[in-house]
C-alpha cells in the first residue's frame, strides 16, 4: 500500500511556531508540582494494598498470629521461608493456642514477592505490606528473623477471634 | 508365637460377588471393605481396621447391598433370561460388618450411598474444632481426606460447637485432644485386644462423649503409641513428635527397627537429613502393623550432635583416606601374627558388615557383646542385638555370645593380645577397661559415636547408624530384612561395610566387594544360609532363612 504524504502547509513550513509552542509546554512544567522525590531522604507513600515484602503481624491483643502451621513454608516457590515450630510453654498466656513459631525466617534474597504465603495463610498472620526497600550489607543481613518480621508488620486488628473460644 | 501375632489363615472357600458391576472373588467371611480392596473399589471407613475387632460405629462405610431373590418356595427367583433376580436391601448396610456372600451385589457409588457418606461426614464435622493449622495429623488426616472426597464444601452448622477437653495428658507419651476425636474406638480396641492392656474407654453421653483412661490407669504401656498410628484423626498425638514437623515435609524411607532381635519393619520419616519419627510398616510375618514405644523412640542417636564425622588418629581429627593410609601398614603388620589379634564385632551390625568382619577376623579370637533386656510375649525380644543371629551365622560371636570377652581381657592383661579391633561396641563397659586398652599396641575402633573406647583408640574410623546405610539384618526368627539410607550427615563418615572393605584391601585381601550388591552376591556364594539370595529378592518384606 502506498501512503499519501500531504505536503506541509505554509504555517508548518514557517518552523518557528512549532518550536515556540513546544518550548511553552516544556517551560510550563517548571511551574507545576514536582513529581520526583529526593530518594532516599524522601520516601514515597505507598497506596493502600501495595504488595511489598512479606511481614508477620500481631493481633490487637499483641498475640503473634502465626501458629507455625508451615503452609507458607510449603507453598513458597523459592523456598525462602524457614519455620521452627514450638509448643507454647506451660502457663503461657496463649497456652490454648498450643503452637507458635520459635523461629520464623524469610530469606529476602530468595523471596520473589509472589504473595502465595499471604494467600495460603489460614491464620491471616503473614501479609505483603508497605516495606518495599529491602536492603542489607550481607547475605546474612537479608535473612529476616521473627522479631524483624513482626516489627515490620506491626499490628493488624482482626474481628475474628478464632482462638478465644478454644 | 503368641496368639496375637498369628495371622489368620485365608479360608480356602471363595465366594463370588459383584461390586459396582465388577466381579470379585473373596474368601468366605471377608467383609465388603476387604472384597472391594481386591478389585480396587475403595470404601471409606474410620473405625474399621483389618487387624482389629469390628465395631461398626463410624457409619462411614455404608453401601448398598443386595442378593439373589428367593421365592416363597425357597427357590431362587430367576429373570426371564435365566439369571438370578437380585433384590436390593431397602436400606444401606455397613461394609465393615457385612460378610460377602455368594451372589451378593454391592453398590458403592449410587446416589443413596453418596448422600449417606455426605451426611456422615457432616455429622463428624459438626463439633470438629477445625484446628488443622496446629494439628499434627494435618496432611495424613482421614477427616481431611474424606471431607474433600465425600463431604460438603461448607458447613451448615451455625450453632455453638460443643467444647471438650483439649491437651489431655493420657499417658507419658500420648496426648489427647477430645474435640478432634471422632469416637471410632480403634485405640480402645487396640489396647484391649492387641496390647492386652485394657485402659481406655468412652465416658459421658451423646455429643459430650469423650475418650478417657479407666480410673487409676494411664495409657502407659509399651505399645501406647500404636494408638497414635491407628487414630484416623488428630485426637491422639505422639508427645515426642508433637509440633516438631509437618508430615508433608517428611521423606519416607523403609527401614528396620534395630532395638531388639524382632526386627519390626518401620518407616523412617526424615527431612533434610534429620530424622523426626519412626512408624511401623506392615509385615504380617514380623510385626503386623505395630511396634513398641521403646523402639519407635530409639532414633535420637542418629542426629546426636556428638556423632563422629571424621576419623580420629590418636585422638586427632583426620580425613578418612589419610587415616586409612596410616592405619593400613600397621594393621597389616599386626595381622601377620593372628594369635596376637582380638576382634570384638557387633550384634548391631548388618549381615554384610559381619561377613566382612568375619573375613578380617579369621584366625583371631573374636566375640560380640551380648545385650539382653526383659522381653515380652509380643514384639519385644529378650535379645537386644538386632542381628545376634547374623553374628552367630558368620561366627563372629562366640558360643555362647560374650563368653570369649573375658578371654580377650585376660589375653590383653597377659600381653598375649596386642591388637584389638572393635566394631560399634564400648568394650570399656564390657570388662575391657581403660587400663587394659592402654596396654594395647594397636586399637582400631569403627563406631558412629564417641565412647570411652574410641577415646582410648589409636585409630577411630567413623561409621554410620542403621538409618544411613544399605544392608540386611537377620532377626531372631531368621528373617533377613533390608535397611535403606534415610539420612546422611555429610561428613567423612562411611558405611561400616565400606570401612571393612577398605581395611581388607589395605591388608592385602583381593578387592572384590565393589558395591553392596557385589558384596551380598559374594556373601550368598560363600555363606550357606544366604545361598541363592539377593538384595532384590529380599525386597521390602524380607526373606526367611534357616539359621539352625
Amino acid at each position: 500500500m502506498k501512503i499519501e504524504r500531504k505536503p506541509l502547509t505554509l504555517w508548518e513550513r514557517l518552523y518557528l511556531p512549532a518550536i515556540i509552542s513546544g518550548m511553552m509546554l516544556t517551560f510550563s512544567h517548571l511551574f507545576r508540582k514536582k513529581v520526583t522525590l529526593r530518594y532516599p531522604e524522601e520516601k514515597p507513600e505507598m497506596p493502600p494494598g501495595y504488595r511489598g515484602q512479606p511481614v508477620l503481624v500481631k493481633d490487637d491483643e499483641g498475640r503473634v498470629k502465626c501458629v507455625a502451621c508451615q503452609l507458607c513454608e510449603f507453598v513458597c516457590p523459592p523456598r525462602a521461608i524457614r519455620i521452627k515450630p514450638m509448643a507454647y510453654p506451660e502457663n503461657a498466656k496463649y497456652k490454648k493456642v498450643e503452637k507458635t513459631p520459635e523461629e520464623f525466617e524469610i530469606d529476602m534474597i530468595r523471596c520473589i514477592f509472589c504473595g502465595y504465603c499471604e494467600e495460603v495463610c489460614p491464620e491471616r498472620a503473614i501479609f505483603l505490606r508497605g516495606p518495599y526497600s529491602v536492603t542489607g550489607l550481607s547475605r546474612k543481613d537479608m535473612v529476616f528473623n521473627k522479631e524483624k518480621l513482626l516489627e515490620l508488620g506491626g499490628t493488624l486488628p482482626d474481628p475474628i477471634k478464632k482462638w478465644r473460644k478454644k | 508365637m503368641p496368639d496375637n501375632l498369628t495371622t489368620p489363615t485365608p479360608a480356602a472357600e471363595m465366594v463370588n460377588a459383584t461390586i459396582n458391576g465388577i466381579k470379585v472373588q473373596a474368601p468366605k467371611g471377608a467383609n465388603i471393605i476387604e472384597a472391594g480392596e481386591r478389585v480396587g473399589v475403595f470404601v471409606p471407613h474410620y473405625c474399621y481396621h483389618k487387624k482389629l475387632a469390628i465395631s461398626g460405629i463410624c457409619r462411614m462405610c455404608l453401601v448398598e447391598v443386595g442378593g439373589p431373590m428367593r421365592g416363597p418356595d425357597d427357590k431362587p427367583v430367576l429373570n426371564p433370561d435365566g439369571t438370578p433376580k437380585i433384590a436390593m436391601a431397602p436400606r444401606l448396610s455397613i461394609g465393615c460388618n457385612t460378610p460377602v456372600t455368594e451372589g451378593m451385589v454391592i453398590v458403592t457409588n449410587s446416589p443413596a450411598v453418596k448422600q449417606a457418606q455426605n451426611a456422615v461426614m457432616e455429622f463428624f464435622l459438626i463439633n470438629h474444632p477445625l484446628d488443622c493449622p496446629i494439628c499434627d495429623q494435618a496432611g495424613e488426616c482421614k477427616l481431611q481426606e474424606y471431607s474433600v472426597e465425600f463431604g460438603k464444601d461448607a458447613s451448615r452448622f451455625r450453632e455453638e460447637k460443643v467444647h471438650k477437653p483439649k491437651q489431655v495428658d493420657l499417658g507419658p507419651r500420648v496426648m489427647l485432644d477430645d474435640e478432634r476425636c471422632i469416637l471410632c474406638s480403634r485405640c480402645i480396641r487396640f489396647m484391649r485386644d492387641v496390647a492386652k492392656d485394657d485402659c481406655l474407654g468412652f465416658v459421658n453421653r451423646g455429643s459430650h462423649t469423650t475418650l478417657a483412661c479407666w480410673p487409676g490407669k494411664k495409657l502407659a504401656g509399651n505399645y501406647s503409641l500404636n494408638t497414635v498410628d491407628l487414630c484416623p484423626v488428630g485426637a491422639l498425638t505422639d508427645k515426642d513428635f508433637r509440633f516438631k514437623m509437618r508430615v508433608w515435609f517428611l521423606k519416607e524411607t523403609k527401614s528396620i527397627c534395630t532395638s531388639c532381635a524382632t526386627g519390626c519393619n518401620t518407616v523412617i520419616w526424615s527431612r533434610e537429613n534429620v530424622v523426626y519419627r519412626q512408624t511401623p510398616r506392615e509385615n504380617d510375618a514380623v510385626n503386623q502393623c505395630w511396634m513398641c514405644d521403646a523402639g519407635r523412640h530409639n532414633y535420637k542417636h542418629i542426629n546426636a550432635a556428638s556423632r563422629l564425622k571424621k576419623a580420629l588418629v590418636s585422638g586427632k581429627e583426620m580425613g578418612y583416606a589419610d587415616a586409612l593410609k596410616q592405619l593400613g601398614p600397621k594393621l597389616k603388620a599386626a595381622l601377620a601374627d593372628r594369635a596376637s589379634v582380638a576382634f570384638v564385632g557387633s550384634g548391631r551390625a548388618t549381615n554384610e558388615e559381619l561377613y566382612l568382619f568375619s573375613i578380617l577376623a579369621k584366625g583371631g579370637v573374636s566375640d560380640c557383646v551380648p545385650r539382653t533386656w526383659d522381653g515380652d510375649n509380643f514384639l519385644v525380644n529378650a535379645d537386644r542385638n538386632p542381628n545376634g543371629a547374623g553374628a552367630k551365622i558368620f561366627g563372629v560371636a562366640a558360643q555362647p555370645m560374650g563368653s570369649k570377652l573375658t578371654v580377650i581381657a585376660d589375653g590383653i592383661k597377659a600381653g598375649r593380645i596386642k591388637t584389638l579391633i572393635v566394631h560399634q561396641e564400648d568394650v570399656n563397659r564390657r570388662g575391657i577397661g581403660a587400663d587394659l586398652l592402654a596396654k594395647l599396641s594397636l586399637l582400631v575402633v569403627v563406631d558412629f559415636r564417641p565412647t570411652e573406647t574410641t577415646k582410648a583408640a589409636h585409630f577411630v574410623l567413623p561409621g554410620v547408624t542403621y538409618a544411613e546405610k544399605r544392608g540386611t539384618f537377620t532377626n531372631a526368627n531368621g528373617r533377613v530384612q533390608r535397611v535403606w539410607p534415610a539420612v546422611s550427615l555429610g561428613g567423612e563418615e562411611r558405611s561400616d561395610w565400606e570401612i571393612f572393605r577398605d581395611l581388607l584391601r589395605e591388608t592385602g585381601q583381593p578387592d572384590r566387594f565393589g558395591d553392596i550388591a557385589a558384596l551380598f552376591a559374594d556373601m550368598a556364594a560363600n555363606v550357606k544360609p544366604f545361598a541363592g539370595l539377593s538384595l532384590e529378592k529380599i525386597g521390602g518384606g524380607g526373606v526367611q532363612i534357616s539359621v539352625t
